[in-house]
Parts: structure tokens; sequence; C-alpha cells
């Protein structure tokens, strides 16, 4: 299975998939830890993928988005952006919007 | 700051291609390699870790992928050699935050 086979078949078996550095519960990166923050706030599920497990999986992700860093969003199989995208569309409310609209539920109110 | 070398700066070429490439309204490029030191990535004399607040007319009708992936092929050099972290904030003049 090449590399992005592997990428896609992630990104079709979890509606949300977030390729960091380090995992959800011990990121090794500030940027990767603050997407963790920002999922674990507004309460939805999502896979974490540890890039640093994985240097063809560090490499492949950054060929498939045409994205040079790391982490990076995807919802639903569309990349959605990097740590300053997601804290940007958290802020002004329009990740929590993005999620919803996709049908994807939230454990915890916002205001949580 | 110390004695700088006659080889242009990291900062100051970044600065440089972002003014000619999106003539931008206001533009801060802050070294925040200091922020990161015995963290990886990070090297002695700074120079890895950028953010940039750039505001420009050119990202108009752009999304915030967009606006990164302009950014992102402008420095793809940099990102590939020296820089180990990019934070980018970029907006169009009257927006939240320019």
């Amino acid at each position: 299975m090449s590399i992005k086979d592997t990428i896609e078949s992630e990104l079709k078996s979890s509606d949300v998939v977030l390729f960091m550095k380090g995992t959800p519960q011990f990121p090794q990166c500030g940027f990767s830890g603050q997407v963790v923050q920002i999922l674990d706030h507004i309460g939805v599920g999502y896979k974490g993928l540890n890039v640093l497990e994985n240097p063809e999986l560090r490499d492949g992700i950054k060929t498939y988005s045409n994205w040079p860093t790391i982490p990076q969003l995807y919802v639903k199989g569309e990349f959605v952006g990097g740590c300053d995208i997601v804290r940007e569309m958290f802020q002004a409310g329009e990740l929590q919007k993005l999620l919803g609209d996709k049908g994807i539920t939230l454990n915890t109110p916002a205001s949580a | 700051m110390g004695v700088k070398s006659l080889a242009m700066s990291v900062k100051d070429s970044i600065s440089q291609k972002l003014n000619e490439a999106f003539a931008p309204e206001s533009l801060d490029v802050a070294d925040e390699s200091y922020l990161h030191e015995g963290h990886a990535g990070h090297r002695p004399g700074g120079e890895t870790h950028f953010r940039i607040h750039i505001v420009s007319r050119a990202f108009e009708g752009k999304s915030r992928v967009e606006r990164h992936r302009m950014i992102n092929t402008l420095l793809a050099a940099e990102l590939a050699g020296p820089i180990h972290a990019l934070a980018i904030r970029a907006t169009v003049p009257g927006e939240p935050g320019s």
C-alpha cells in the first residue's frame, strides 16, 4: 500500500483526523498541542496520527495536502488547515460551525 | 544584538520577499526562536521560528488556506531550509485582527 493509499484510508475511516507530532495524550510540539486543546475543548472525537513515528507519513502528508507543516487537520477527508487556521476558525466560531455542517456531533457545549 | 553577518538574515529575506510579492499595508516579521530554546528545531543563533502578521489587499477573496499557501509558496526555499516553524496571520485591511 502506498503512503497516499494509507493516508486516504485513514481519512475515510475517521471523520476528523489530526496529523500531529506526538499523540493527543502527549503532544511533542506546541503547535500540535494547541490543536489538541482546541479539539478537546469543543468536544469533537478525532483520530490523532503521530508523524514522528513514521517518517514516510511525515513527508507523505505534506505532499498529499501540498502543505509544508505539521499539524494538519482533516474533516471528512478535506484539509482544513494547520495550527494558525484552526485557532482562527475556533476563535471565530467557524470550526464549530464547519463540524456541525458536516454532521459531526460535539460532546460538550462550546461554552463548557 | 552582537555582530551581524554580512549575509542577509533569514528575517530580512522573509520581509523582502513578502514586501515585493504582496505590497502589504502592514507587515510584522518576528523571530521567536528564543521562545523555543531547548526545543526541537531550535539552533543556536535563532532564526528558526518566525511569526508573520501581514495585512494586504492581495488576500482579498482568498480563503485562509489559500492565503497561507501563497505565503508558503513564496517562502518555499526558507521552509525547506532554515525555518523550522512559521506562524502566519494573513488578513485584508479592515478584517478583524488586521
